[in-house]
């Protein structure tokens, strides 16, 4: 589904990648870890065609297509969808009218008729239920004012009615109480299918302990240093990431 | 002494009532001493009344409009009065039927009781120079006055249509409109500003005055849709008694000119004062606002928002006074000005302006001239929305920050497709901003 060859970056003339490669198939949960500016998020930012990423060196490939030719917009509605660690807050424009527009692209893109508004209420509200926020959410500026933990929740909601086929999520657990974070591994779990794959970039171990990866990889100096099963996941919570840095070094 | 219109004054032939003739008088000598303000006139900096033209002539005879087109026939579910070219309009106006403490009345039909309440109240909100004031005087026809009395609640609005119609002449409107509102009364006013399709090129001399007594409250809305070569130079001046409440929200779409001085005047102590606006001009337009703010007496708040987007090559001024007299200890003041430019020939000029002479009040005030917010557009974007409706849907929501906070439904109702439009050059861009009513 997604290849990354030999992917090196740069924001501000600053390199942040230096050499990443890394496989996904379908169906796959990735778990991304590493220290702090090790270019967690930086992956997800490219991954979604943030401007001000140059990308130096390598290739990435979704579904056979050169993923860094491609708009933002298109990226999107091939099934990428990168939820922020930082959701933007957007005073004026409402959460439904906001999500509407996103359905209504993502499916005309994909060829699926336009949903009626009473159709999509439905959808949105099921959305909402299953993220534990109020629809009365729905009609508020899109995250404007929500909770760290109520806007995480809307990034779920975004999701759920976006049904993607790659789902980067950039530290969605960081910051969130042990209820939230149930919340948002069960939404993720309860997406979990063959056809659609996962990539948890996550500064703690804690997360694993309820959304189960396939592969676990530890990012250092821009590069994937380690890769393993969930048992490294563990053996990182133990020993840190110091060990790693130094046999790399 | 300036030329500009001075040959249809001569020739107006209606007759003012009697007992505004003083008043006329005295206004056309005025306007007769007077020159026209010019880039180098204090207050006037921005603003050049170029676009004025020397042939324009008051339509007296009022110009026949059989019926409302259906964007403006809806109105906004009070009772509405609706003058065309600068002249009442009988067939399309719905006024009031008799509401215990409601009167509105035009000039010329005033009783001798309202004729002596109109004459003693007229021009006395206005305070310092207004040379188009002076000019509305010195036009002095009919007018409308809207009296609450003490007490009363009026809960449906009144609306007041000034339609600009005639298509062969380029016409000079009067407008003027006189409205107190007693002790502990309640009072929305709806100014609707609007010209037909094909209208010849026009100027509207608007100039309204709001007494809020103590402890009263009124509601103030004033829309600018005149668009093409219409010019408007308006004033409203807003006096506030003891305890009185007034929440001003102004928008002007473009046209070649708009001028408008907005002046609230605290009076009494304890009076409170929203002002809101928005403007939007694009193309070749120009739309000015001054707004002045007297905090003449103590505990007076007021608290004022006013937001721009300027396109193309328009021009759009902001110049947002508040001054604090000495008197006016616990004086709490803010003032908000943000605008969006959409493009590289835009301009917007915006100045605050603060006077302080007392020492115990809490002021601020914030101008700011941005561009679409990056993150926002991005971050709508990897959700799979087009560069161009996330412009459109930001844009849009920029305003719609304060639509949103309006009491009136039937405004925000009216004006959220206006405004959908207005960003949107393709109505496909703007299909997902009506979803959401505040009712819902």
């Amino acid at each position: 589904m997604l290849t990354i060859e030999n992917l090196h970056a740069s924001v501000d003339g600053k390199d942040i990648l230096r050499g990443l490669s890394l496989t996904i198939q379908p169906g796959e949960v990735h778990a991304i870890m590493g220290p702090n500016g090790s270019g967690k998020s930086t992956l997800g930012h490219i991954l979604a065609g943030r401007p001000g990423y140059d990308v130096t060196e390598g290739a990435v490939t979704f579904e056979g297509q050169n993923l860094l030719e491609m708009e933002t917009e298109d990226r999107a509605r091939e099934g990428i969808f990168l939820a922020f660690q930082y959701p933007v807050e957007i005073p004026g424009v409402s959460n439904m009218e906001f999500l509407k527009a996103s359905v209504d692209a993502v499916r005309e893109h994909r060829g699926l008729p336009a949903l009626d508004a009473v159709s999509f209420m439905k959808s949105a509200r099921e959305a909402c239920k299953a993220a534990n926020l109020p629809a009365e959410f729905l009609k508020r500026g899109v995250n404007e004012g929500f909770s760290g933990g109520e806007k995480k929740r809307n990034e779920l909601i975004q999701m759920m009615l976006l049904e993607p086929k790659l789902c980067v999520m950039d530290e969605t657990d960081s910051g969130l109480d042990i209820d939230a974070l149930q919340v948002v591994a069960g939404g993720v779990n309860a997406l979990r299918d063959p056809g659609r794959a996962f990539v948890l970039v996550t500064h703690y171990q804690r997360l694993l302990n309820y959304i189960e990866p396939d592969h676990v990889h530890v990012l250092a100096n821009g590069q994937i240093v380690r890769s393993g099963d969930k048992s490294l996941a563990l053996e990182l919570e133990e020993r840190g990431y110091g060990w790693l840095e130094a046999e790399v070094a | 002494m300036s030329d500009f219109l001075q040959a249809p004054l001569a020739d107006l032939s209606q007759r003012v009532p009697h007992w505004l003739e003083a008043i006329q008088a005295r206004a056309r000598a005025g306007w007769e001493a007077a020159s026209l303000p010019t880039r180098k006139t204090e207050n006037w900096k921005y603003t050049s009344l170029a676009p004025l033209r020397d042939d324009y002539q008051f339509a007296e005879a009022g110009t026949a409009v059989a019926e409302l087109p259906a964007t403006l026939a809806a109105g906004f579910g009070g009772h509405r009065l609706v003058f065309v070219d600068g002249q009442f309009a009988e067939n399309l106006s719905s006024p009031a039927a008799a509401i215990d403490g409601l009167t509105v009345c035009r000039f010329a039909d005033a009783s001798d009781e309202q004729a002596t309440d109109i004459a003693g109240l007229l021009g006395t909100a206005i305070g310092g120079d207004h040379v188009f004031a002076t000019l509305n005087n010195a036009a002095l026809g009919d007018g409308l006055f809207i009296d609450v009395k003490a007490g009363a609640i009026i809960d449906r609005p009144v609306e007041v249509l000034w339609l600009n119609a005639a298509s062969a002449q380029a016409t000079a409107m009067n407008q003027r409109l006189l409205c107190r509102v007693g002790a502990n009364a309640s009072l929305t006013i709806v100014e609707h500003f609007a010209g037909l399709e094909g209208a010849a090129p026009s100027f509207c001399n608007g100039l309204t005055e709001l007494h809020v007594q103590d402890n009263a409250f009124l509601a103030h809305y004033r829309l600018h849709e005149e668009a093409g070569e219409a010019v408007h130079i308006g004033g409203v001046h807003t006096r506030l008694a003891r305890d009185a409440r007034y929440a001003g929200f102004h928008l002007a779409l473009g046209s070649v000119l708009k001028r408008l001085d907005l002046v609230v005047h605290h009076a009494g102590p304890g009076a409170h004062a929203d002002l809101n606006g928005v403007y939007l001009p694009r193309g070749e337009e120009h739309i000015d606002y001054h707004t002045t703010i007297e905090h003449a007496v103590p505990h007076c708040t007021t608290d004022e928002i006013f937001r721009g987007i300027i396109g193309d090559s328009a021009t759009a001024v902001f110049n947002g006074r508040i001054h604090i007299h000495p008197d006016a200890q616990k004086t709490r003041a803010e003032l908000s000005n943000r605008n969006l430019l959409t493009s590289n020939e835009a301009t917007v000029n915006t100045k605050p302006e603060l006077e302080i002479y007392a020492d115990d009040v809490q002021c601020a005030h914030g101008a700011t001239v941005a561009q679409l917010d990056a993150a926002a557009l991005h971050y709508l974007r990897t959700r799979g929305v087009s560069r161009e409706e996330a412009e459109v849907m930001l844009s849009f929501g920029f305003i719609n920050e304060l639509i949103d906070g309006l009491e009136l439904d039937s405004v925000r109702d009216y004006l959220r497709p206006i405004l959908a439009a207005r960003f949107a050059r393709d109505e496909a861009l703007a299909r997902h901003l009506l979803l959401t009513r505040r009712s819902q």
